[in-house]
């Protein structure tokens, strides 16, 4: 039981990366910088809740962050045309030298902000919100008209301009949805999982976030399954540093460590199941 | 080329510069005093010239190793983990056979570091090839992979008994490298020698030989290459294991020329540094060079801005670099900036 409420909470962050990562991929626009996005997330959570003392404000700022940050990758990837795996490399390097600095001019501390009473942390509010995204993620892309604009915009760009679409709009926005719930997810590892921001926090949490989507497919449930598994690899490796269980040494928690990137390198390798990545996935679109 | 294009990564730096320094203007500094404190830090000194060469020098390896397999059309993201494991291999041959002689033992550790890096480079290569998997996608997984193997080995493995931090033992005394005196204190060793060889050697390769101009086929157009009866498959296996050997190389300058040791977590993101390294250097041997020094000149110089100035951290060379890849690869920008010019219009 113990390890299911740890396993739920660990899949938190992963579930809200993962599915804003879902949405921009879907719509053709790689992103990699889910893990800078995580991380700046992260830094405005918990600094805002802990100037107001308030964890909703901390998920409003986290959120308003994270579009900032994507607006930034989709100028460069989507209006400048930039390659998205590198735009998304300059994005988490970003991050992670924006994050310690504002945090020293905020808080006159390189790397931290101040730790956060109870009160301005969550209980359960983001791991509740987190499932009803998922299912609501699932249904808009199914069964929406605006779902449906996202999925073509990354399978057939051109079929969605000749219906009078305007595919990089749509990429747009999705990849500003994408950045809030990135932002949101780095929330929920700053003011819910832990109770502070600290340099790099996210460490590789973003990758990992995108692990799951690939792991799951590109589709909601599947990715979700994919998160929770993968937070039970993260909580069970956590439980069990030091931990003896046959022999004399210590289990090696590091074969623990790295199942979810080998689960997700056979998924995509064609060994177990098939992964199949939107079919415009990485191209930017130039209008003909 | 014309003008614009041939000093267009020059401007882009200039302009990433000045944008990064900008927003120290926020943090309560003069931008020309950071500047001055950079530039000063950087090539002040015939050390401090020699600290910006020693990061440099494996800046140099990955940038390569992002350059190689950039000709075959494969984006290597997994340098990160290729010089993990090429600097264990290293360390393991010192630890393993620590009576060795010089000048063979660091040759010979030299080639386990290549090897491991290519060896792990070539599974991205492979699945590439014969699988069609992503190799973005493969190779940031790899690096977790290989993060976690690395941590196994030093704590398990090849844990120094002597010391709490995670690292591993000393590698024997035949393997070390001989630190460059014209640079004072400075850790700068023979290995950017090495770093200075293995560029000109791509370079060879891939514009004088018939493999060079295989690999070079096969990211210019697939179908193209296949008509010619080039195996692109193989090719690009080719091109990730010699980069992953390039990255691999890192090892020496590390374990041979430096800490004497694998040390976990050695490495400030030299692989991803190295993504910017290639893209700045247009994957030429002497750009990445060029490229590797510039980046080496940022993270010496602003390792001072913690002494030098009150509010601004060596954290702004991260910031510097993204800003800096982000001019350098906007497309974009530059289409637009070609065309305001030959419309007349002013930039």
């Amino acid at each position: 039981m113990e390890v299911i409420a740890s396993m739920l909470r660990v899949a938190t962050p992963l579930l809200f990366a993962a599915l804003g990562g879902m949405v921009s991929e879907r719509a053709g626009v790689v992103n990699i910088a889910l893990e800078g996005m995580m991380l700046i997330g992260a830094f405005a959570g918990a600094a805002v809740a802990y100037t107001t003392q308030s964890p909703w404000l901390g998920a409003g700022a986290a959120m308003l962050a994270g579009v900032f940050i994507a607006a930034f990758y989709g100028l460069i990837v989507i209006q400048l045309r930039a390659n998205q795996i590198i735009g998304g490399t300059a994005i988490n390097m970003l991050a992670a030298g924006l994050t310690p600095f504002l945090s020293k001019i905020f808080f006159d501390v390189t790397g931290n902000t101040p730790s956060l009473p109870m009160e301005a942390r969550f209980q359960y509010a983001p791991m509740i919100a987190a499932w009803v995204l998922v299912i609501g993620a699932w249904f808009w892309l199914k069964y929406t008209p605006s779902g449906t604009w996202v999925r073509f915009a990354g399978e057939k760009p051109e079929a969605l301009e000749s219906a009078g679409v305007r595919v990089n709009r749509v990429r747009w926005i999705s990849v500003l949805i994408s950045g809030c719930l990135a932002g949101l997810g780095g929330a929920s590892l700053s003011i819910f999982l832990a109770s502070s921001f600290s340099r790099n926090m996210t460490a590789g949490r973003g990758f990992m976030a995108l692990a799951a989507l690939i792991f799951g497919r590109w589709m909601p449930i599947p990715t979700a399954i994919a998160c929770l598994l993968f937070g039970f690899a993260d909580a069970a490796q956590i439980r069990l540093q030091g931990v003896v269980l046959w022999g004399a040494e210590p289990v090696p928690v590091q074969f623990i460590q790295i199942l979810p990137y080998l689960a997700t390198i056979l998924v995509l390798a064609g060994f177990v199941g098939q992964s199949r990545a939107p079919k415009s996935l990485g191209l930017p679109f130039k209008k003909g | 080329m014309k003008f614009l294009e041939r000093i267009q990564p020059l401007i882009a730096v200039i302009v990433g510069l000045a944008l990064g320094l900008l927003i120290t203007q926020f943090a309560g500094e003069s931008p020309w005093h950071v500047l001055k404190v950079l530039a000063g830090s950087a090539f002040g000194s015939r050390y401090d010239i020699g600290m910006t060469l020693f990061y440099a020098t494996p800046l140099i390896f990955t940038g390569l190793a992002v350059a190689i397999p950039f000709h075959a059309g494969l984006f290597n993201i997994g340098a990160e983990g290729q010089l993990t494991l090429g600097a264990l291999a290293a360390a393991a041959v010192g630890i393993w056979f620590p009576n060795a002689p010089w000048p063979l033992a660091p040759l010979f550790a030299g080639l386990a570091a290549f090897s491991a890096g290519a060896l792990w480079a070539a599974i991205p290569g492979w699945l590439r090839a014969r699988r069609g998997s992503h190799e973005v996608i493969t190779t940031i997984m790899l690096n977790f992979v290989a993060a976690g193997v690395a941590s196994y080995a030093t704590l398990y493995l090849l844990k120094n008994p002597d010391s709490q931090n995670p690292e591993t033992m000393a590698v024997g005394a035949g393997y070390l490298l001989e630190h460059i005196k014209f640079f004072g204190d400075a850790p700068v060793n023979s290995a950017l020698f090495l770093a200075l060889i293995a560029a000109a050697l791509v370079g060879v390769f891939l514009w004088r030989t018939v493999g060079g101009f295989q690999l070079r086929a096969v990211g210019q157009g697939e179908q193209a290459a296949k008509t010619a009866g080039i195996d692109p498959g193989k090719m690009r296996i080719l091109a990730m294991c010699l980069a992953g050997g390039m990255a691999g190389l890192v090892g020496v300058a590390e374990v041979l020329g430096n800490a004497t040791r694998f040390k976990l977590g050695f490495s400030p993101d030299y692989g991803f540094i190295g993504i910017a390294v290639a893209l700045l250097g247009r994957n030429k041997p002497l750009g990445v060079i060029a490229a590797a020094v510039l980046f080496g000149a940022l993270h010496k110089g602003t390792i001072d801005l913690d002494l030098e100035t009150e509010n601004v951290t060596r954290d702004l060379s991260l910031i510097l670099q993204a800003l800096i890849i982000v001019t350098v690869s906007a497309d974009g920008l530059w289409s637009w900036m070609r065309k305001a010019k030959t419309n007349g219009g002013t930039l």
